[in-house]
């Protein structure tokens, strides 16, 4: 193969050039969502547009520097690039910059840095190197524990940094660890609880509850395998409680932001006239998101046409809610355009971790497709309110160079190792 | 399986986000619409309403500056309440309740908050306006009535209500829209295209600029100018005559169809129905249900037009050749079948032949013209069906196709509706004699009675009436100037036309003569029926006179209606004699005639049915004359009329 013997052609350019479309067009939708409406002037550097350009342009070089890399100092230094990120994340205690209610940047100079955004990228690498470990194996509880703590630092780090999104994409890790043989109980787990949350929140405790009992009794009864009746009672037990705690872990523990964020989602307010008050306060952005989406009808309205986008209707365009620029401007076909560009990259991603050699290659490699898909999946989801307001980037196309260079990190790590897999054997 | 967790969790979020995007986006998406968008403020630019000038050039409506103050209720911010009502002089509670009428229109859209401030409030409330957000002053044009007189045929403008925005998408909250007379027929020509600038607005409503450099706002197109075929002066006089009593005038010129007068009494003065007293103005009128001043008599009253409706079987037997000018019909005071009086006469002598016949109003002479007419045929269906033709082709029994919006069809019957009333061919021309000499089933308009002399004075067709004389820059509706013929030839028309003239010579009308004008005419006497109390009553009859002048070459065609005037020659003869001198002469040689107009009122006459007393009809001590204070008043209006030369 070409691929093997040439020097440029050992990347693996798909994924490259799908990375690199979607950050051009992000780009321009960046300019179109900090557009003042003003001649455009790329040179003026208060403007996001300027901004993301140069972060694109310092991105070429970093892209270099980790291709030209040995691909073994990932694997080796994965502990220490671990431990450093995590101590960048600690010292944000004390020399964090609040930004938005959440404590995640460094401010230096002018510039500012979210260690929060790398530190997905180094949990990667130390997810991979701890799997990868020959006297490790994740069937043994112990060394599920050990992986989970690795996780669960970071995630906690940024949860006391007030940055709930992104400790929600550490859920993403989950699906490596599955590939991993993570046994099959956590996944029916997780999938109980989370269908058990939302029908609870949804049609009330007393009646989910009801429903299990039923479901829990009927299989036990008409499956052939009789089910021993204290595992039975032991699923009883822990359902009902579930759907009863959820209310109160609704009621009690979540901030009143997340309460409404999660009413909204599953439509729980019916009366018309706190429904209007909703869409004026915190369902305004989510209102003037799908409404700015829709407007965008099948064609779109044309780049720099978009009369919310010109206007602003719409908070934070240019950086977490950046697709509803897409949907306004470039309509239907521009919209799934980018869902299809994302959906290839992921699948490209795991397609070639699937073909790894090394186990830290392909957990790697499995860890950036999660990492990205996690994103992928609440910042559209949220945007479009399928899924609670979660506030993440969109990966290569929001604004912001700690996002930017932090995926492109992740990715190009990965490109690295898999441009290195004939040498594995 | 492992494997696929992820590729399939992947791909089953990528078509469920492709999925909402179409449901967001193809399904639910409406196109887009500059106007709907509210992101896009727009600002109309209302352009002058077009001026109204009489057939003279005689200006009768202009324009006024208004300012409304608007308000878009999602935007308010709280307010000094107490300040803001000081100025726009309304109470807190008024307030509140225009307010939350406001919202429930719409949040989004503006609406009137306080319509028609005056320009001093105006300048106070201009600079404090800043203060107040989500409120703003729209400025607006509003009619400025030159004259007093032609309410019902100028008309008014007011506000649009939902249907009409709902109907029209032209209309917006607040805009105003011709609601009678011509401006309702001309609306589209008078208001010109508001003009419309899109604006950007950003999330905090703030205006951001143009939008798209303003490539899509448009300039305001100027409403047009135009003439009316009234003559001011000819309607001011004649809603003087018309003082005190109720009825209506159509006068038209024949050559061409114009209407020259159209007073419908009682009356108003339209500027009542400017500004802020509007509505409440015009609830009083609206509320008025025994003297109903905004029922337009002119054009909608419908009764049996009485004798006049003689020369029109006169007409129809000559053409339908079932009798000769030379006939002659005796009567006996009435006609008879067998010992049956069908129908009553007055004294004259007898027998008369067709001339004579109109200039008595003889009563069996054209029970015998309409007798033969209906018998001609072997069925009396047919005959009756022919007899309505060429009635119809009068421009009778249907709406006539004038430029104003409203009317009434009339009722000339056929020989389908008496085969319905009375069963198929179990009827004959003696069942409905009556409609030979204008009662019976026969109804008509003032305007439609007008019509059909000006026809008889063309010897045979008429220009569909109208009101229109010219608009700027614009040909009018063709309809108006093309001629329509009836179904007589013109060779009839001669012996009915002298028939006319003997009225005023020698016959009903002859007191009524106007020095060295030929006058024309008929008089008439409608019998009319109330319910009152739900007892079906007669009531005085109408006076109704029809005429045209001069015999030939007729200038003016009318038709006079004086609700409860008793006979034709009483009040309709003398009011259409003064009509006419007043338009041909310019100036008025009967002064006795016009003097007995002004002194006499029909006000008691109209108040006996409303009494509960009972009350007898038809009788010469009813009329009665207006006190001195009113007849000083009228003398003052007539001052002012006459001062204006009229142009024959």
């Amino acid at each position: 193969m070409v691929r093997e013997t040439n020097k440029y052609f050992k990347f693996d350019w798909i994924t490259i050039i799908l990375f690199f479309l979607l950050v051009g067009f992000g780009w321009l939708n960046i300019l179109s969502a900090s557009n003042t409406g003003e001649t455009i002037d790329y040179f003026n550097f208060s403007q996001p547009y300027s901004k993301q350009l140069i972060f694109i342009l310092l991105t070429l070089g970093l892209i270099v520097i980790i291709l030209s890399i040995e691909a073994k100092f990932y694997e080796r230094f994965s502990s220490i690039i671990y431990i450093v990120s995590m101590l960048s994340l600690v010292g944000l205690f004390l020399f964090g910059k609040n930004v938005n209610g959440a404590t995640s940047w460094y401010a230096i100079g002018g510039m500012t840095l979210q260690p929060s955004e790398f530190a997905k990228a180094a949990t990667a690498l130390a997810v991979a190197k701890y799997v990868s470990d020959l006297n490790s194996d994740i069937k043994r509880l112990k060394d599920q524990i050990q992986t989970f703590i690795i996780i669960a630092i970071p995630a906690i780090l940024v949860l006391l940094q007030n940055d709930t999104g992104s400790t929600v994409v550490y859920g993403a890790f989950f699906f490596v660890l599955y590939r991993e043989g993570l046994p099959k109980i956590y996944l029916n787990l997780a999938v109980l609880a989370t269908l058990l949350s939302v029908f609870s929140l949804k049609f009330g405790a007393t009646i989910t509850s009801i429903l299990t009992v039923i479901l829990i009794v009927a299989y036990h009864f008409l499956s052939k395998k009789k089910p021993p009746i204290l595992q039975s009672l032991f699923m009883l037990f822990v359902c009902v409680g579930l759907s009863v705690g959820i209310k109160f872990f609704y009621q009690s523990i979540l901030q009143p932001h997340q309460q409404e964020r999660i009413s909204l989602w599953l439509r729980l307010e019916k009366d018309p006239v706190k429904l209007e008050q909703m869409k004026k306060t915190f369902a305004y952005n989510l209102n003037e998101s799908e409404k700015a989406i829709s407007s965008g009808g099948f064609t779109g309205r044309g780049f720099l046409e978009g009369t919310r986008t010109t206007g602003k209707f719409v908070p934070e365009q240019h950086t977490d809610y950046i697709f509803s620029t897409v949907g306004e401007e470039w309509g239907f076909l521009g919209s799934s355009m980018v869902v299809i560009v994302f959906v290839l990259l992921i699948i490209r991603v795991l397609h070639l971790a699937e073909l790894q050699k090394s186990q830290f290659s392909r957990v790697y490699g499995y860890g950036v497709a999660s990492i990205i898909f996690m994103h992928f999946l609440i910042n559209i989801g949220m945007v479009m309110g399928l899924i609670p307001t979660i506030g993440i980037p969109l990966p290569m196309f929001s604004y912001g160079g700690s996002g930017l260079w932090a995926f492109t990190i992740l990715l190009f790590i990965f490109i690295k190792l898999d441009s290195n897999r004939i040498n594995e054997w | 399986m492992r494997k696929f967790l992820l590729f399939l969790s992947v791909i089953v979020a990528g078509l469920v986000f492709i999925a909402r995007l179409f449901y967001l986006q193809v399904y639910t998406s409406s196109t887009h619409n500059l106007y709907e968008d509210n992101a896009i403020r727009k600002v109309y630019d209302y352009p002058k309403r077009g001026f109204v000038y009489d057939r003279n050039g005689e200006l009768l409506v202009a324009n006024q500056p208004s300012y409304d103050v608007m308000v878009i209720p999602r935007e308010v911010e709280p307010l000094d309440t107490i300040e803001f009502c000081a100025l726009l002089k309304i109470d807190k509670e008024k307030f509140i309740k225009t307010y939350n009428k406001c919202y429930r229109y719409s949040p989004r859209l503006p609406s009137v908050f306080v319509s028609h401030l005056s320009k001093e409030d105006y300048a106070v409330l201009q600079e404090k306006m800043r203060k107040y957000e989500g409120f703003y002053i729209q400025k607006r044009s509003l009619r400025n009535y030159e004259t007093s007189i032609g309410a019902n045929v100028l008309g008014d403008i007011g506000e649009v209500n939902n249907a009409i925005i709902n109907k029209d998408p032209y209309y917006r909250m607040g805009d105003l829209i011709g609601k009678q007379g011509v401006e309702a027929s001309y609306e589209n020509t008078l208001r010109g295209v508001k003009g419309i600038k899109f604006i950007q607005k950003d999330r905090f409503n703030r205006n951001i600029g143009p939008y798209k450099e303003g490539k899509f706002d448009t300039i305001p197109e100027q409403g047009k100018d135009i003439t009316i075929t009234i003559d001011a002066t000819l309607q001011a006089y004649g809603e003087l005559l018309m003082q005190n009593k109720r009825g209506g005038i159509i006068a038209i010129e024949p050559s061409s169809g114009e209407i020259l007068t159209m007073v419908s009494a009682p009356s108003y003065n339209p500027n009542i129905l400017v500004g802020r007293e509007r509505s409440r103005n015009f609830t009083k009128l609206y509320n008025d249900t025994i003297a109903k001043p905004l029922f337009d008599r002119s054009l909608k009253a419908q009764y049996p037009p009485g004798s006049p409706f003689k020369v029109l079987n006169a007409l129809i037997g000559l053409q339908e050749e079932v009798v000769t000018t030379q006939d002659r019909f005796s009567c006996r005071m009435g006609y008879y079948l067998g010992s049956r009086r069908l129908t009553g006469c007055h004294h004259h002598k007898s027998p008369l032949s067709m001339t004579d016949g109109i200039a008595q109003s003889c009563n069996a002479y054209f029970a015998n013209v309409y007798r033969r007419i209906i018998e001609k045929y072997d069925k009396p269906y047919d005959g009756m069906n022919a007899w309505s033709n060429h009635v119809k082709s009068f421009g009778l029994g249907n709406y006539l196709g004038y430029d104003l919006k409203i009317g009434n069809k009339g009722r000339i019957p056929d020989g389908a509706f008496y085969d319905k009333w009375y069963g198929k061919n179990r009827w004959a021309a003696t069942y409905n004699i009556s409609n030979a000499i204008g009662q019976g089933e026969v109804e008509a308009t003032p305007i439609q009675l007008a019509n059909m002399v000006a026809a008889i004075s063309n010897r045979g067709f008429f220009y569909t009436p109208h009101i229109i004389k010219h608009i700027e820059g614009e040909t009018i509706n063709e309809n108006y100037t093309t001629p329509k013929q009836t179904t007589i030839d013109n060779r009839y028309f001669e012996p009915i036309v002298q028939g006319m003239f003997d009225v005023y010579n020698k016959g009903t009308a002859s007191m009524l003569r106007v020095k060295d004008i030929d006058i024309c005419g008929k008089t008439g006497t409608a019998e009319n029926f109330a319910k009152i109390d739900g007892v079906k009553t007669q009531l005085t009859d109408h006076s109704i006179f029809v005429a045209f002048a001069p015999k030939d070459n007729p200038k003016i065609a009318l038709a006079v209606f004086v609700e409860n005037g008793y006979w034709g020659s009483r009040f309709a003869g003398k009011i259409a004699s003064l009509i006419i001198e007043k338009y041909i002469k310019g100036h008025i040689s009967r002064t006795d005639l016009e003097e007995w107009i002004l002194r006499h009122s029909l006000e008691d006459e109209y108040a006996k049915p409303q009494s509960g007393q009972p009350f007898k009809i038809n009788g010469e001590t009813t009329i009665q004359a207006v006190d001195e204070a009113e007849y000083i008043r009228l003398k003052k209006q007539l001052k002012k009329i006459s001062k204006v030369k009229v142009n024959g």
